[in-house]
C-alpha cells in the first residue's frame, strides 16, 4: 500500500512517500501564503491509495484531498517511536507550537504538553531574533555555539524579546553572546515543559528547530537522559502521519 | 431566537433592556446553538423541548415570569447551588439562574473590574451593565453567596446597581461550620417571607424539597440512561439540560424531563445511541458551564466522542443529592436543607476531597476512557485544584487532559488539536 502522510504545519509543508511502510521519497516546501496549494502540488505529484494529514491544516487537507487526519501529537510520537524504538519522549519545536510528549509501551502516547498559544521559543521566534541580529538562522546558531556566555534575555515574548535584543544591539554588546542568551533561554523553557510531563530519555529531538545545533547543544546537556535527533527532523510527523495509516 | 409571530421588544423595553444590544446578544446565542446543536443527529425527540425552550429563552419564559410578578410573584435571582430553591419556593418565589456563558460588553466590566476576573463573573457583570439579561431585569432580590474572593467582590459592585443581597457560605464543613450554616439558611427563611410577604410553612416546605427533590430525580434518570454503551444522549444535550434547570418552570421542566428519560431508557434497551457503540467516552470536570457556554462539549463530540458525565455544578453536584423527605418538623426540614446544601463538593471549601473522590467514582461508573478537568482561566480555586484532581485520576487508571480556557473563541483551533490528541491517546 502506497501511502502519502501530510503535515501541514504554519512555516511548512512536510510530505512523505511510504511503500508497505518504508521511505519511497519525501519533500519539504514553504507554506507560504496558501499551504493548500503546496499540499496539492504533493498530492499529484505521485501516485498513493491513502492520504494521512497532520498539522494544524490536517481538517481542511482532509476535505480536499480526502483520506484520515490524526493530530501532531500522535504523529510525532508514531514517528518518533519506530525511528527510535527505545525513545521513552518526544520533543518537537516547530515552526509556531512546542510539544512534548511521552511514549509508554509500543510507543503509545501516554502524555503531552502544548505551548500553542504564543510562538515564544519556537522558529518563528528564531526567526525574528536572527532578523533583529544581523544573522541569516544558520549563522545565529554557530555564533551561540560559539559564545562563551550568555546574556541574559529577560522576555520570551516575541515581540518585547525582539525590542530587548535591539536595545542590547544598539547598546553595543556582543551579537554571539546574545544569541546565545536566546538560544538559553528557549532551552531553559524547554527543559520545563519536559520536567512537567515527567519525560524520561532516549528523547527523540524533533521537528525544524532540532536542525539547530545550539539547540540540541543546549537541550543535551541540560537534559538527565539521552537525546537522539533524527536525520530528517523536519519530516517526522508527516512520516508519523503516513505510518498511522498501517497502523489502523 | 424567538417565536416570529410574537414581538416581545416591548416587554424588553419595559423591563428596561438595551434593544439594540440585546438583539446582537440574542442572535449570536441563536448562531452558537445553531452551529453546536441543531448539527447533531439522532438526538432524543425529547430535546424538542429543550430546543423549544432554548428558542424562548428570552421570549416566553420571560413573559411567564412577567406575568408571574404582575400577579404579585417575586422573582429571586441566584449564582450559585448553595442556595436553596426550595426556601425560595415555600415562600411562593420563583428561582432564576443568573450565571452567564457568553463574553459581552467585557470593555464596561474592565473599568470597574481586574481584567484577570474569570469569565462567569466577567459575563454576568456584562449582561448587567450592557442591559441584555432579561433574568437578572426580572429579579426582585439577587441572592449572592461568599463562595470565592472574585464573586465576593463582584456582589459588592453588583449592589449599587440592583437589590442585592449576600449569604454567607462557610468554607469548611466542620460540625460548627455546619451549624452556622442552618443559621444562615433560616436568615434566607426570613428574608424570602419579607420579599415575597408569605410566610413559609412546614406543608409550603414540605412540598417545595418534594418538588425541587423530583427535579432533580428526573436528572438523575437522563445522567443515569448515560451509563449505557452507546450513549443514549450527547453530552453537550445532558448538559442544555441542567443549563435549562436552572430557569424552568419547575414542574413542567420535571414532568418534560422524565419525558426525556423514559425516551432514553427505551433507546437503552434498543442500543440506540447518539454515537456508534464503542465512541470514546469522556467525564468533564471543573468549573461551571452557564449557558450558553457549549464550547468544550462541542469540540469534544465534534471530534467523535461523546461526554458521558459531568462533575460540575452544571452537573451531577447540582442533582446527585436529594434533601431528607421524612422531616416532621419546619425546623427539621430547614436542618435537612443546610445538610444537604453543605455537602455539594466546590472548591471554594477545603478539603474538598469528596469532590475528587465523585470525579474518580463517577469515571467507573460511567466507563469513561479518560477525564477532562475544565478550568475557567482566573479561577485560582478550581485550577488549584486540578492537580489534586490529576493526580487521583492518574492513580485510577485514567488518563487526564488539563483545560483552561474562557468564553472566548480564539483558542478553538488549539483547544480542538489538545482534545483531540487526548481522544488519539484514549
Ligand atoms: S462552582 Fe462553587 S461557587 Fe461556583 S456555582 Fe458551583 S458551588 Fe457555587
Ligand atoms: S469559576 Fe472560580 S473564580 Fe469564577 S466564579 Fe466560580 S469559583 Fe469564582
Amino acid at each position: 500500500m502506497r501511502v502519502l502522510g501530510l503535515d501541514i504545519g504554519s512555516r511548512s509543508v512536510d510530505a512523505v512517500w511510504l511503500d508497505d511502510s518504508r521511505i519511497v521519497d519525501w519533500a519539504v516546501a514553504d507554506s507560504g501564503f496558501d499551504p493548500g496549494s503546496a499540499a496539492a502540488a504533493f498530492v499529484d505529484r505521485c501516485a498513493h491509495d491513502v492520504i494521512v494529514s497532520t498539522g494544524y491544516g490536517r481538517h481542511a487537507a482532509k476535505e480536499r484531498f480526502g483520506g484520515t487526519a490524526v493530530t501532531e501529537i500522535t504523529a510525532y510520537g508514531t514517528g518518533a517511536a519506530v525511528l527510535f524504538p527505545e525513545a521513552a519522549s518526544v520533543l518537537d519545536i516547530g515552526g509556531q507550537d512546542t510539544k512534548v510528549i511521552t511514549l509508554g509501551h509500543g510507543g503509545r502516547v501516554t502524555d503531552f504538553e502544548m505551548n500553542d498559544k504564543c510562538a515564544a521559543g519556537t522558529g518563528k521566534f528564531l526567526e525574528v531574533m536572527a532578523r533583529a541580529l544581523g544573522y541569516s538562522l544558520e549563522e545565529m546558531a554557530e555564533c551561540a555555539l560559539e559564545a562563551e556566555a550568555g546574556i541574559a534575555i529577560s522576555s520570551m515574548c516575541t515581540v518585547f524579546a525582539e525590542s530587548e535584543v535591539t536595545g542590547l544591539v544598539h547598546r553595543g554588546e556582543d551579537r554571539a553572546r546574545i544569541a546565545r542568551g536566546l538560544h538559553d533561554s528557549i532551552a531553559k523553557r524547554t527543559l520545563g515543559s519536559l520536567k512537567r510531563v515527567n519525560a524520561q530519555g532516549p528523547l527523540v529531538f524533533a521537528g525544524g528547530v532540532a536542525k539547530n545545533p545550539a539547540m540540541v547543544a543546549l537541550i543535551t546537556e541540560g537534559f538527565a537522559g539521552e537525546v537522539r535527533v533524527p536525520d530528517e527532523a523536519e519530516i517526522v510527523g508527516a512520516y508519523g502521519a503516513a505510518l498511522s495509516a498501517a497502523v489502523e | 431566537m424567538s417565536d416570529q409571530s410574537v414581538d416581545y421588544h416591548p416587554m424588553w423595553a419595559e423591563l428596561g433592556l438595551d434593544l439594540p444590544s440585546h438583539d446582537a446578544l440574542l442572535g449570536a446565542v441563536g448562531q452558537l446553538f445553531g452551529d453546536a446543536y441543531l448539527t447533531q443527529e439522532n438526538r432524543p425527540k425529547g430535546m424538542d423541548y429543550l430546543n423549544f425552550v432554548l428558542s424562548e429563552v428570552h421570549g416566553l419564559r420571560i413573559k411567564e415570569l412577567d406575568d408571574f410578578r404582575k400577579a404579585g410573584g417575586k422573582v429571586f435571582g441566584t449564582f450559585c447551588l448553595y442556595v436553596p430553591e426550595e426556601i425560595i419556593r415555600a415562600a411562593g418565589g420563583w428561582c432564576v439562574g443568573l450565571c452567564a456563558g457568553a463574553e459581552f460588553a467585557y470593555d464596561q466590566v474592565e473599568q470597574i473590574m481586574p481584567r484577570n476576573t474569570c469569565a462567569l463573573i466577567k459575563s454576568f457583570m456584562g449582561f448587567k451593565l450592557a442591559k441584555v439579561c432579561p433574568y437578572i431585569e426580572s429579579a426582585d432580590l439577587v441572592i449572592g453567596e461568599t463562595t470565592c474572593d472574585g464573586k465576593k467582590k463582584a456582589y459588592e459592585l453588583l449592589g449599587e446597581i440592583h437589590n442585592t443581597w449576600v449569604m454567607e457560605l462557610p468554607q469548611m464543613k466542620r460540625p460548627q461550620d455546619l451549624e452556622m450554616w442552618k443559621g444562615e439558611i433560616r436568615e434566607l427563611v426570613k428574608k424570602a417571607e419579607e420579599i415575597t410577604g408569605n410566610t413559609i410553612t412546614a406543608e409550603s416546605l414540605r412540598a417545595s424539597i418534594k418538588e425541587v427533590n423530583d427535579k432533580r430525580r428526573a436528572l438523575q434518570r437522563i445522567a443515569a440512561a448515560c451509563k449505557a454503551d452507546p450513549a443514549p444522549i450527547s453530552g453537550k444535550d445532558r448538559l442544555l439540560a441542567t443549563q435549562v434547570a436552572f430557569y424552568d418552570d419547575v414542574p413542567r421542566f420535571t414532568q418534560m424531563m422524565n419525558a426525556l428519560a423514559d425516551e432514553l431508557d427505551q433507546r437503552v434497551a434498543a442500543g440506540e445511541g447518539v454515537a456508534h457503540k464503542g465512541a470514546k467516552r469522556v467525564l468533564v470536570t471543573g468549573t461551571p458551564m452557564a449557558l450558553p457556554n457549549w464550547k468544550l462539549h462541542d469540540i469534544i463530540e465534534k471530534a467523535g466522542a461523546v461526554v458521558v458525565a459531568e462533575e460540575m455544578c452544571t452537573g451531577s453536584r447540582y442533582y446527585q443529592d436529594l434533601v431528607d423527605e421524612n422531616a416532621a418538623t419546619l425546623d427539621e426540614m430547614i436542618d435537612d436543607i443546610a445538610e444537604k446544601y453543605l455537602d455539594i463538593n466546590c472548591a471554594c471549601f477545603t478539603p474538598n476531597k469528596g469532590r475528587i473522590d465523585d470525579v474518580v467514582r463517577m469515571a467507573k461508573e460511567y466507563g469513561a476512557d479518560g477525564v477532562i478537568d475544565y478550568s475557567l482561566q482566573f479561577c485560582g480555586l478550581y485550577e488549584m485544584e486540578s492537580n489534586g484532581v490529576e493526580s487521583a485520576v492518574r492513580e485510577a487508571g485514567l488518563p487526564v487532559l488539563k483545560v483552561t480556557t474562557d468564553y472566548s473563541m480564539e483558542d478553538v483551533g488549539q483547544l480542538a488539536t489538545r482534545v483531540e490528541a487526548f481522544l488519539e491517546m484514549l
